[in-house]
């Protein structure tokens, strides 16, 4: 039998539509079509006149070793962000699986980082580690380390990568929570009694019930990686030292709207728009097939 | 292959105690089925003896060796559960081997294993299959398989047979029962289907909150049993209880005479299964049939007591009345099959 809804006329459906195309339409049909227009065109100094290029500004942009040098940064800056946002996650929903008193409160407490905006995150960790007045730095100096992420690439880029993940955690600790809940009792009883100790269990039973979880987590990071830690590194490292921490969302706004350069700006947003597309259809074709057993 | 022993066993769960203490010796080889009701505690006692769940008082020892303390892998047993438990993204190969390869087992001496007891459960062609590609019956014989290769010296069934249906139940409860006794491993075996139990046992136990009702061989329970809960729940169509009295060493059903006991005048609750009531015109009981079940090999009369108004169940042979129809049958008992309790404390008095 049709389960499905078949409207008589139009205007039901259409106005049932309309907000969710008008959102569409309005916050992302136009802007990417206006990207991709500008990006075959470079506007004078004074955004006057535009001067049709072709794809010449992609040209110039994959000869650019600042160009290729950040997308070397968004791959080490997603890939640790994605791993230091999920593994401790796991571990923590591990253990709270574990826990038979409290565990209300211990989750609770693990979510709330979650709720904390990117920006006011990028704040906080900036206080903690300032190479004057922050209290970690401090620390670190009195245990005879010279902080100093303003000056040091590794620090800043260790710093951006910690400051975005750390809320991230609570969002993955989540998803692996709910996921360890669902793995059968009986499973992993049938395996102790098959001689196999925890980790041994973790290793072979439980982390490859987990592969679902774990793919859906992998690509949202990378995502979130991606697209949604301009905050963080706006207010930490301003993409600094040496453009250690420019990512490519970064470049996209410092070329535009620092260096005025619209017209490679607009490409870059393409490229982006590009991998943003691949990565959604990577999800959405393993998520569905349910990668694992 | 070992004995297994249970002496005095409690579980507390916080304060509530739900195992009040079950003691049973069981012999090398013995098929233990262990019965009752949900929540009687018969699946809490295995998860003691497997090691799944601590014990909170009593001692349980396997092969003549105190067990409580070891880890389940240590213990020198397998289990089979209720959902089968197979490893989802294993294949029927490696869910049977993945015991042995913790163990340690060299790879071929796993493999022989492995095609040795597939063969003996007609698995050989499924071994590359995962669990999701079998049916419900094939997922059994993968969890004995798993079983069985580990040989271990107890099998340990948690209702092993409750998600099949039934004509594969009667199939596999056959097959389970002839692989145990070619094998010769001690089983313990946990149901709530009191024919399981009948069919299955060497020995049962018959739980009921908690407590042991009665431990002996099927026959046993069923000719003899010890409380009225163990002689209502063994047996189908369930036993009828009704109050009744001795009276100068006659059981007396008000003014009906049923037969001579040694006992002192008292009230009684009187046992009587529905298959020892005879159809006797002379019969001393008049059932007014309310219900009428033909079976085809026997029947089913549902209905009350001439003069008092007890509901009672007659399981007579052969086919007796037109489904649905209703009226009066005569019926007589033999003294030797009334069964004879305690009204107060449902202990047997005869």
């Amino acid at each position: 039998m049709e389960k499905r809804v078949t409207f008589k006329g139009w205007l039901l459906p259409m106005l049932l539509l309309a907000p969710q195309l008008i959102v569409s339409g309005v916050f992302f049909f136009y802007p990417a079509g206006e990207a991709v227009w500008q990006s075959l065109f470079i506007p004078d100094p004074f955004g006057l006149s535009m001067q049709y290029v072709g794809l010449g500004n992609f040209e110039y942009l994959f000869n650019d070793p600042y160009y290729r040098a950040s997308f070397v940064t968004t791959a080490v800056f997603s890939t640790l962000v994605t791993l230091v946002s999920m593994i401790p996650a796991l571990f923590l929903a591990v253990l709270a699986d574990r826990l038979v008193k409290g565990a209300g409160t211990y989750r609770t407490l693990l979510i709330w980082p979650y709720a904390v905006a990117p920006a006011v995150a990028g704040v906080l960790w900036l206080f903690m580690f300032n190479t004057r007045i922050g209290v970690v730095a401090f620390y670190l100096n009195q245990m005879g380390y010279d902080w100093n992420h303003v000056l040091n690439e590794h620090e800043a880029m260790g710093l951006v990568v910690v400051a975005s993940a750390w809320g991230r955690i609570s969002y993955n600790f989540l998803f692996y929570f709910a996921a360890l809940q669902a793995v059968p009792k009986s499973v992993i009883e049938a395996a102790a009694i098959d001689g196999a100790r925890f980790w041994r269990r973790f290793f072979t039973i439980v982390l490859p019930l987990l592969s679902p979880t774990t793919f859906f987590l992998l690509v949202v990071n990378i995502v979130y990686a991606f697209f949604e830690t301009f905050g963080v590194i706006h207010t930490i490292t301003s993409g600094g030292p040496q453009q250690a921490t420019t990512i490519l969302v970064y470049k996209v706004y410092a070329d535009g709207f620092v260096g005025q350069d619209l017209g490679s700006s607009a490409a870059q947003s393409v490229v982006l728009l590009v991998v943003v597309g691949f990565l959604t259809v990577l999800q959405f074709k393993f998520v569905e097939k349910r990668v694992h057993y | 292959m070992a004995t297994v022993e249970l002496e005095n066993i409690k579980k507390r769960f916080g304060k509530t105690e739900v195992l009040h203490g079950v003691s049973i010796d069981i012999q090398d080889g013995e098929f233990i089925v262990i019965v009752g009701p949900s929540g009687c505690g018969k699946s809490t006692l295995l998860r003691m003896v497997a090691g799944l769940e601590s014990i909170s008082e009593g001692e349980i020892r396997i092969g003549e060796a105190r067990v409580n303390e070891r880890e389940p892998m240590d213990r020198d047993i397998a289990m089979v559960f209720q959902n089968y438990a197979l490893y989802p993204h294993m294949s029927v190969r490696q869910n049977m081997g993945y015991g042995l390869k913790i163990a340690g087992m060299a790879k071929p001496e796993i493999k022989r294993r492995v095609d040795e007891a597939a063969k003996l459960l007609q698995l050989s062609d499924y071994l590359e299959r995962k669990p999701r590609e079998l049916s419900g019956g094939q997922r059994q014989r993968v969890a004995m398989g798993r079983a069985i290769v580990r040989e271990p010296s107890v099998f340990l069934f948690d209702e092993p047979l409750s998600n099949l249906d039934a004509k594969l139940r009667v199939q596999m409860r056959v097959e389970i029962r002839e692989l145990q006794r070619k094998l010769g491993v001690t089983a313990l075996y946990v149901t709530h289907d009191q024919v399981e139990a009948m069919t299955m046992a060497d020995r049962m136990i018959v739980m009921n909150g908690g407590v042991a009702e009665q431990i002996g061989t099927p026959l046993e329970v069923y000719e003899r049993p010890v409380t009225i809960f163990a002689a209502q729940f063994i047996g189908s169509p369930s036993m009828n209880v009704i109050d009744a009295e001795v009276r100068a060493g006659q059981v007396m059903l008000g003014h009906v005479t049923l037969g001579p006991t040694d006992l002192p005048d008292r009230p009684v609750s009187l046992g009587i299964r529905p298959e020892h009531l005879h159809p006797d015109d002379n019969g001393p009981l008049t059932l007014n049939v309310t219900l009428s079940e033909p079976l085809g090999a026997n029947t089913l009369l549902h209905g009350t007591l001439e003069g008092r108004g007890e509901a009672m169940t007659a399981a007579l042979p052969g086919v007796h009345m037109e489904k649905q129809a209703v009226g009066q049958v005569r019926l007589s008992v033999n003294a030797e099959d009334l069964h004879l309790f305690d009204p107060k404390t449902g202990q047997r008095l005869n």
